[in-house]
Order: structure tokens, then sequence, then C-alpha cells
């Protein structure tokens, strides 16, 4: 029986539909609309830039972009608002709208606006931060003959075509419906009620983020190397998540991810399938939110990316990854968890020993976040594994605190430039406090906030993960993980050193005053980062809300 | 239980009002200062009301908690904003209130780093004296380690951005201890909760039922929730193994962060052991104390040690006080009553002999531009009030009887012995050795010849200078003789001794401001040696309870 069949069979059987011809099976739209808006704006983004003249398209798009988050948050609620809180099951048994999804929806939408607020900022980079066409196709158009001999040693700010890349005066405009491509592939991720939904969501939300890291006005061979090197891997992890999918549909005989639970409990088989189709698929998923071992890609393309893509990625496919990763573990692996968890309090002692030392090493504040963020996601697997209620409703949480508070850092990061662009070396942001105090207090607040000092999300979200991991016996990960903590704050705490009690050097960067679209941005994520630390309870409870369906 | 008593609330909020409308006032140095010293004296009010308010008698009749104030916080980590104080933390309030505006008058014209504002220091300080209040007052667990850990950042801020030179260093390293130290507070602090979920079938952070809960928890477990506090506090107040980073701090910190961080914040460790290790793991209290008494004795006797071998007069404070918190340990891990209550009014008066040997310390420093102990000699002669404030001082941390110490060290040692002998006449020794350093210094820096580099220096400055040629060898070699010499050398020397007779304004004894500040310091330190009752009848009833807390009965029979 090929896969196409079992599916086709599972699909029949679960719908009790005649064999004869292929009815539409029933879809609720209410509770996916906004899934459907969002990739109705991404279409709705193509066309605009297949018809609207140059100049129209930044403020159309905008338009669109904001309307489209703005109509399918509204969905949201509403339908939030009267769902029951068991959850459905939608679009043939493929997508399930359940408590988590709706709060991953509400996130990723949240984030997906403050995004595309720093995506569509024109204020901060004259023009906007994004270029369509390669370096190096640029640079031989200019450069005549000799263009081909362009390659990597003009990596850093010496790219050959940077002057002319700076007089394009319009934004590449694409990047908007690229993004709801994402954003929407994400949605669908998170939703996503079986292997092969939530593989086609896989790519759906990676194909459009390969490209967007390639975009960078400035630093373009650093951005297209880290699209590549993006891709590259993004392929490889592409191919051990379907790799995973064979074993295990070969195993369960049903890629659903109720079927594969079912399969796991009362099966006389042998689990080396299983087992191995699992761990071929947490690669997969680890590598998607830069996990432990498989982070290789994160310092380098959260770098080469344009900050408001990076800020994107951070965030948004933090969310989505982990609210799969949530999915795949306590719907379809939560009865055999005493077999694999063994492996997965490897790969999360590794990844917060990996993001907390090699972050002490680093000279860049956006490779600095990168290692920060891999340190974060081995907090967030302690919540993960923690196969309770408890277990999921932190780990939503912790996706909402740490996603705002990333999301303020990467913008405040875009302000602080000087002539090459963004001033991303520390040793510039020496003395900061002195040039723009507002800057370095809200970047200093930020910080603190990563390392989880009370009154800040990041103590909250940390003691809810903590809390819940610790109640479902892991202590000693427990431990592992305050220790790393303690060992972060040191890297946190560096920048604030060298804002507060450095001296500015004499050419260092400047900070640009933010347009409106920034400023929101970084409002939103600051007060969010407060108010999550001061009074969390609502965002608590709403992560509370339910279990998953099945 | 919602709302309650707002006396409290409002003692906690007012100092962070104060902090806000000081930051916001930040250009205008004189008016930051004055508004920030109303918000002072208004918090020194606002406790005396509190301490007024506060019954002696209810808290005899059994009130563990009076004044109290709850509203539910986070209910999935079944966390509330509760407030309270017991005895103990009463005292600690009126210390906090007293030192912060001795501290903002110490620091009136206290020199700071290029390009820092006075405003920004005084809106910290009062930002910390808000936290400080916070820590005291908390009576749910996790409340108090929210203000436990955020009173950090403040002062951090204090040290790396007002501090001495290697202050970025110093900083760095108290926030990273204390940071450490913290987080595993919050491990246990966890596992409470979840022992609590366990036991009471839901979480709670309410202190009172997780005291009440205390004793059905196994042995076990008690340990190494006790533990995970007890190394946050023995960072924090400091212990022994745990004390490097106090040095550094106290040395490079500004004069007042000094004094609130060595009077207070590090209160904060004992008043840890009083209120969370003993009362919640009464098992393992009674069974590591051997352990935390080990470490006193030796902090008793290391730190006088040290304190003796000290260059540097900051950093001799700073070792002083570890000396202290030896005692303090000593007295709360006897388990008597007249032991815990000497610890718990020690913590008080070490916060003021300490804060005020620390604001002596900061006022010679001020006039001599140095802290080491041999740039200075013979400062009686031309400076006699601070000279004799800095005995008083020195005086009331060597415990002479008379002064508030005495009574808290004699408590302590009375009140150990019958349970502890052994550790008691270790202790002992360190009653000695604080002799030696507290006189040694005093001796070293007020007696004898004026004296030492930067008396010098200062000579060298003064306005009318007028014989400032080949000054330069004069200081080294005076510097490199020392001593008795450099009063007889050549005739080509400047005689200080002379000089100190005809006019003294080069080294300017205490002036109004500063009697001011010192002033409130001394009377404290002569009322508390001779009638130390009010605060006691303040401190017995509560700590009666802590020791039936522990379930231990009073080895002494009572204070008399």
């Amino acid at each position: 029986m090929t896969l196409a069949q079992g599916i086709s069979a599972q699909g029949i059987s679960a719908q009790g539909i005649s064999a004869q011809g292929i009815e539409v099976p029933p879809i609720d739209y209410a509770a996916t609309l906004p899934l459907l808006i969002v990739l109705g704006t991404a279409c709705v983004g193509v066309l605009l830039e297949a018809f609207l003249p140059r100049q129209q398209r930044w403020p159309a798009q905008v338009a669109v972009s904001l309307v489209g988050l703005g109509t399918a948050a509204l969905t949201l609620g509403l339908y939030a608002g009267r769902a029951s809180t068991d959850g459905i099951v939608t679009f043939a048994g493929a997508v399930a709208v359940d408590r988590p999804t709706l709060f991953l929806w509400g996130t990723l939408l949240a984030l997906g606006l403050g995004s595309v607020l720093l995506i569509a900022d024109r204020s901060v980079e004259p023009g906007g931060a994004f270029l369509p066409s390669a370096a190096v196709r640029l640079a031989a158009a200019r450069g005549g003959g000799d263009g081909s001999g362009h390659g990597p040693k003009g990596r850093d700010d010496g790219d050959p075509d940077s002057a002319e890349a700076r007089s394009a005066s319009t934004m590449q405009t694409e990047v908007f419906p690229l993004f709801f491509f994402a954003l929407g592939g994400m949605m669908a991720f998170v939703a996503a009620n079986d292997l092969l939904t939530m593989f086609i969501a896989l790519e759906v939300l990676s194909l459009p983020l390969y490209l967007m890291c390639g975009l960078g006005r400035r630093k373009r061979l650093l951005s297209q190397e880290a699209a590549v090197k993006y891709f590259l891997l993004g392929a490889f992890a592409s191919a051990f998540f379907l790799y995973g999918l064979a074993l295990i549909y070969g195993y369960a005989g049903s890629v659903r991810f109720t079927a594969i639970a079912a399969a796991s409990v009362g099966s006389a088989r042998s689990d080396a399938l299983l087992f191995g189709g699992l761990a071929l698929l947490v690669v997969g998923l680890m590598f998607k939110g830069s996990v432990g071992p498989f982070h290789t890609w994160t310092p380098d393309v959260y770098q080469g990316a344009p900050t408001p893509v990076t800020a994107f990625m951070a965030t948004c496919t933090k969310v989505a990854a982990f609210g799969a990763i949530l999915r795949v573990l306590h719907v379809a692996f939560g009865d055999t968890r005493w077999e694999w968890r063994g492996v997965l309090w490897a790969i999360a002692i590794a990844s917060m020993v990996i993001g907390a030392v090699i972050g002490l090493t680093q000279t860049d504040v956006k490779r600095l976040i990168a290692y920060s963020s891999v340190a974060h996601a081995g907090f967030l697997l302690l919540g993960a594994m923690a196969i309770t209620p408890a277990g999921i409703s932190s780990t939503l949480f912790y996706l909402l605190a740490y996603g705002f508070n990333t999301l303020a850092v990467f913008a405040v990061i875009t302000l602080v430039r000087d002539a090459d662009g963004e001033a991303s070396h520390l040793s510039q942001w020496a003395g900061l406090a002195k040039r723009s105090p507002v800057v370095a207090y809200t970047m200093a607040f930020l910080l603190l906030a990563l390392a989880g000092v009370p009154l800040t999300s990041g103590f909250t979200a940390k003691f809810a993960v903590f809390a819940a991991a610790l109640a479902d016996g892991m202590l000693p990960l427990v431990i592992v993980a305050l220790v790393a903590s303690a060992v972060a704050a040191f890297f946190y705490l560096r920048v604030i050193v060298l804002m507060f009690f450095s001296e500015p050097a004499a050419d260092g960067p400047t900070v640009t005053v933010p347009g409106p679209f920034t400023t929101v941005a970084i409002t939103l994520g600051v007060l969010v980062t407060l108010l999550l630390g001061v009074v969390p309870t609502t965002a608590l409870e709403w992560a509370a809300g339910g279990g998953f369906v099945g | 239980m919602t709302g309650g008593n707002l006396l409290l609330l409002a003692l906690l909020i007012l100092p962070l009002v104060g902090s806000m409308v000081v930051a916001a006032l930040g250009a205008n140095a004189r008016q930051a200062k004055l508004v920030a010293f109303g918000f002072s004296i208004a918090s020194l009010a606002l406790t005396a009301v509190v301490w007024f308010a506060y019954s002696v008698a209810e808290a005899t009749a059994g009130a563990r908690f009076q004044l109290e104030f709850s509203v539910p916080w986070i209910p999935s980590f079944g966390t509330s904003f509760a407030l309270g104080i017991d005895g103990i933390a009463l005292v600690m309030l009126a210390l906090i209130a007293v030192l912060v505006p001795i501290v903002l008058g110490f620091s009136w014209e206290e020199k700071l780093p290029e390009g820092r504002t006075v405003a920004g220091f005084y809106a910290l300080v009062l930002s910390m004296q808000g936290l400080l209040v916070g820590v005291f007052v908390a009576t749910d667990v996790f409340l108090f380690y929210v203000f436990f850990e955020a009173m950090l950042v403040p002062m951090y801020f204090m040290i790396g951005r007002f501090g001495g030179p290697r202050r970025q260093y110093a900083a760095m390293k108290f926030f990273l201890y204390s940071l450490l130290g913290g987080l595993i507070m919050l491990a246990s602090v966890i596992g409470l909760f979840v022992v609590s979920e366990e036991q009471l079938g839901q979480g709670t952070f309410t202190w009172v039922d997780l005291q009440r809960m205390a004793a059905g928890v196994d042995e076990s477990t008690q340990i190494w929730l006790f533990l995970g506090f007890f190394v946050a506090f023995a960072i924090k107040a400091p212990l022994v193994p745990f004390h490097t980073w106090l040095p550094d701090a106290g040395a490079e910190a500004p004069v007042g962060a000094g004094v609130l961080l060595v009077g207070v914040l590090d209160k904060v460790g004992t008043f840890g052991f009083l209120r969370y290790c003993l009362p919640l793991f009464p098992l393992a209290s009674q069974r590591l104390a051997p352990l935390v008494l080990t470490l006193a004795v030796i902090g008793i006797l290391y730190g006088a040690l040290l304190a003796v071998g000290q260059t540097d007069l900051k950093r001799f404070v700073s070792y002083t006080s570890i000396a202290h918190f030896g005692f303090i340990a000593l007295g709360i891990f006897s388990f008597s009553v007249p032991a815990l209550t000497g610890a718990a009014l020690y913590m008080v008066n070490h916060g003021i002999s300490t804060g005020m040997l620390f604001i002596m310390v900061g006022l010679l420093i001020a006039r001599g531009g140095s802290r080491l102990i041999e740039d200075y000699g013979g400062v009686s002669t031309l400076a006699p009030l601070l000279a004799g404030s800095f005995l008083i001082a020195s005086l009331a941390s060597l415990a002479l009887p008379g002064t508030n110490s005495f009574v808290s060290e004699f408590l302590v040692l009375v009140g150990s012995y019958p349970r502890q002998p052994v550790f008691t006449i270790l202790g002992t020794v360190g009653i000695i050795l604080a002799a030696l350093y507290a006189l040694w210094v005093y001796q070293q820096t007020m007696q004898g010849p004026v004296r030492g580099a930067a008396v010098f220096a200062a000579l060298e400055r003064r306005p009318q200078a007028a014989s400032a040629g080949g000054s330069t060898s004069m200081v080294s070699s005076a510097a490199s003789a020392g001593g008795s010499t450099s009063a007889g050398g050549p005739g080509t020397m400047l005689d200080p001794a002379v000089e100190a007779g005809r006019d003294t304004s080069w080294f300017p004894d205490l002036g109004r401001r500063e009697i001011a500040v010192v002033t409130p310091l001394i009377v404290l330190i002569v009322v508390l040696g001779f009638f130390p009752g009010p605060v006691l009848d303040v401190i017995t009833p509560s700590v009666t309870a802590t020791l039936n807390e522990v379930g231990l009965a009073d080895p002494v029979g009572g204070l008399q």
C-alpha cells in the first residue's frame, strides 16, 4: 500500500464516505478563517506586486498587510470567544483547531504584526531594508567585464555593489507576500493534525524564509550566504523529517497523530521503526526551533539576514516549531514518553549548555542573541517534555513571552547604526547610554528579561516552565537550566556593562530616531515583556485554556 | 483574603514613587536632592507610624504577622501579593528608614564619575529602599523572591555607574554571585511549590501555609530545599566560602551605596535564615546546624584576621562585616531565645555601627583622596571631631560595653553557649581580634604625629600653599619613611604638625552637614547601648515564635 493510498483510506474510513466518488469533506470555516485570511492576504500581495506600478506598491502592501493581520486577529478573537475548550478537527482530520492552536495563532499573529511593522519601516534604513537582485549580478552590470571576479572577498561591508544598492530608492515589496506565505505556513504547522500536513506546512513556512534572508540591502553577500546556508541545511532537515515520517507510517500505518499514539500503545511490532522515525522527525523539528546540536545555522543566519527578517525568524519560527514539537510529543508520543525522554534530556542539556557557553565568546550582538535563542530553546524543551497540562501551558506562555522580548531586542538592534548600516559589533555599543539613554535603558530592560530577572516576562516564563518540569520529575534538568541561566546572564550583563559603564568610542555609531512603525514594534515588545512579568494571570489562563484535541 | 492594612503597601510604594519623581527631575540637581531627601524623611515618618501601629501584645498573644495586606497575584502559581511584618521585619524596616536619609545626606556633595548625575544616584537609592522594604514585608515566598532578585538591579547600577576605579568588575561580580545564588534558590522555591502541591493538594506560596506544612515534609526533601535557600542567603549574608564578592563590591561601591550594601542588603541573608530557613525547614535546620555553625565560626575568625591585614580602608570595613555576620549566623543556628534575639538585634546594630564606620571611612577618604590605611596618620590633630566619631564607630564595631553592639554580641554568646559551647568559645576569640583590628586602624590613621601620603597630598592642595617646590620628593620620602620620622626631617621640609598648629583648613574637620549625618548614628549607638529594651521587646515575641516553629525548647529558659 502506498503512502497516498494509506492516507485516502484513512480519510475515507474517518469520514465514512463511499469509495466510488471523492466528496469534499466538511470544513469548519469559522475555525480556520484566520489561517485562510493570512494565506489569502499573501495571494492578494502577489497580485498587487504584479499589477501595481512600483511607487504604489509599498503603501498598498502595508495597508493590505495590516488589514489582513487585523481581520485574521479579529476572526480569531471572535472564534476563540465562543469555541468549546475541547477543540475541533476539520479538513478531513488534517487540521486541529484547539486551545493551544488558538493561543499559538494569536501569538503568531501578534508577533507577525510586530515583524511586519519592522519590515515595512522605511525611516530607519532609508528606502527600507530590502533589495531584490543578487550582489554579483548587480556588480557585474556596473563594473562590466570584471564583475565576475567579485565574490567572497567583498564579503563584509566592502560589497562592490553597495553604493548602487544604497542608491536604489524603492524597497523590494515582494517581501510582504513572502512574509504572509511564511506566516500562513507557520499557522498551518502548529495546527497540523497529521505528519503529512505538518510536512507541507513546514515547506510552506520555510521556502519564503530562505528567500527573505537573502534580500538584505546592506552586507548583501553576507545576507545571501545566510540564505544559501539556511536553504541547504533546511533542505536537509526537511529530508530528515520526511524520512522520519515514512518510518513512522511504516510502523503505525497512518500519519495521523492519534493513530500513531494508538498504534504505539497496543502494538506488538518492533519499536525500532517508531523510535527511529521519531528520532529523524525530531531532528527536523529541532532544526527549525534552533535547538541544541541542530543550531549551527542559527548564528550565521541571524547575523546575515536583514534584521527585520531575523526578528520574524527568531520569534515566529520559534513559536511555530515549538508549537509543532508540543503537538507531536504530546499527542502522538505522549504515552511512550519514558522511551524517548532520555534522548531529549541530552538534547535539552546540550542546547542550554551550548547556548550559554558559546554565547559568552560572541562579539556580535545578533550572534549573541542567536546563541541566547539556542539556550532559550533548551528551556522551552524542558516545558515541552513535561507531558502534563502544565507542560503545555507553560511552554505556550514561554513562547509568547520570549517572542515579544526578542522581537523588541531585534527592533532596538536596527536602530544602532553607523555609515555601513547596523553597528552590530559589541565594541560599537560601548557608552550607548550616554548617546541615547532611552534606547540603552530599553535594551537593558529587555536583556534583563532575557536573563530572567523578576518583574519581567522572562522570569514568569522560566518559573512556569521549570515548575512544570520539576513537577514531572526533571529535577536534574531544572538544575542544569538554572546554572545555564546564570552563565547566560553573564553575556547579557556584558552588553549592559558596555552600554552603561564604558566610555563611548569617538567614531561610534549613532542611534537613529525610529519611525512610527519601529516605535510601535518596540513599545509593543517592551509593554508585553513588562505586563507578562507583573500581571501575567490573564495570559497564563489563556495558555491553560485547554489541551490538544485527540 | 483580599485587602487589609494599607500601611505597608504605602511604605513600599512611597520610595518607588520618589525614585521616579527624582529621576524625572534629573536636570535640576538641587531640586532632585531636596525632593529625594523629602521622600526619605516621609518614609521615616511612615515607618514611625508603622512602628506604633505594631502591637507587641498581639505578637506575644500569637499573631505571627501584623498589618497584613493581601491580594491574589498569579493564581495559577498560587502566589499572592501578601505583605505583613513580624518584630524582626519591623526593626529592619526601622533600620532602612533611618539609614536612607543619612545616606542621602552623606552623598549630598559626593564627587561622581564624569557624566553621572546626582539625581540618578538618588533615584537608585530610593528604588533600592523600596525594594528592600519589599523583601522584608513580603509574606509570600514568591513575592519575596521577586524582591530578592529585583533589588540586585539598582545596586548593580549604583556600583557600576557611580563606583570606584574597578567598578565594572565589582558590579559584575556582585551581580553574578547574587544571581547564581538567586537561581539556586529559585530551584528550591519551585521545589517548595511542587511539594506544597503534593502535600496540600494545591500549590501555594503563602508563608503561613508553607510553615504549617513544614512538619509533614520528610527530612531529605527538607535538606535539599534548605540548601537552595541557604546558599542564596549565605552568598547574600555573606558566610565564608561565599564571601569574596563583598570586599570588591564594598570597596568599589560609592560610600552611600556601601552603607546600604553592608548595612541592609546583606541583612537580607540573615533575615532569610530567620524567616525562611528555620521555620520552613525545621528538620533540615537542626540537621545542618553544625555545618552552618562551622562556617559561622570560620567567618568570625577568618573575617577578623583578614580585617587585621587589610591595607584598604573600605575593604577593611567589608571584612569586619564578614566577621560580624559570623556572629549573627552563630546566634541564629544556636536555637535559643537569647541567641536568636541577639542575632536579630545584631542585624540592627551592625547596620548602625558598620554603616557609621563606612561613613567615617568615606569622610576620611573624601579628604585624603586615598583608600589606603598607610596614607593617613595623626588625623586627630587635624580633625578632632572626625577622629572622635571614627573612634566611636570603631568601638561600636568591636562591641565595647556601652555601645549598641555589646548588647547583641553578649546575647548571642550567652544564648549559644548552653547548646554549642565549643563554637561559642571559638567565636569569643573573634572579640579579641575585633579589638585588635578596630583599635589598630584607629591608631594608625588617627593618632600620633601628622603623617601619611594622603595627608601630605591634602596639604599640597591647600589654596595658600606657597612653598610647593620640592614637595613631590617630600611626600614620597615621608610616605616611605613613615611614622614619626617624617616630622623630624631636614629643615627644607614642611612640617605638617607645625602647619597643623597654625591652620588646619586644608584638612577640614566635620562640617555642619557631616555632623548632622553622623550625630543620629552616635545617638543610636549610645541609646541602644544603654536602653535596648524597646527594640528587644519588639523582637522577642517573633523570635520565640520562630523557635517554636523549629520545634525546639529554649535551653536557657527565657530572657530576663
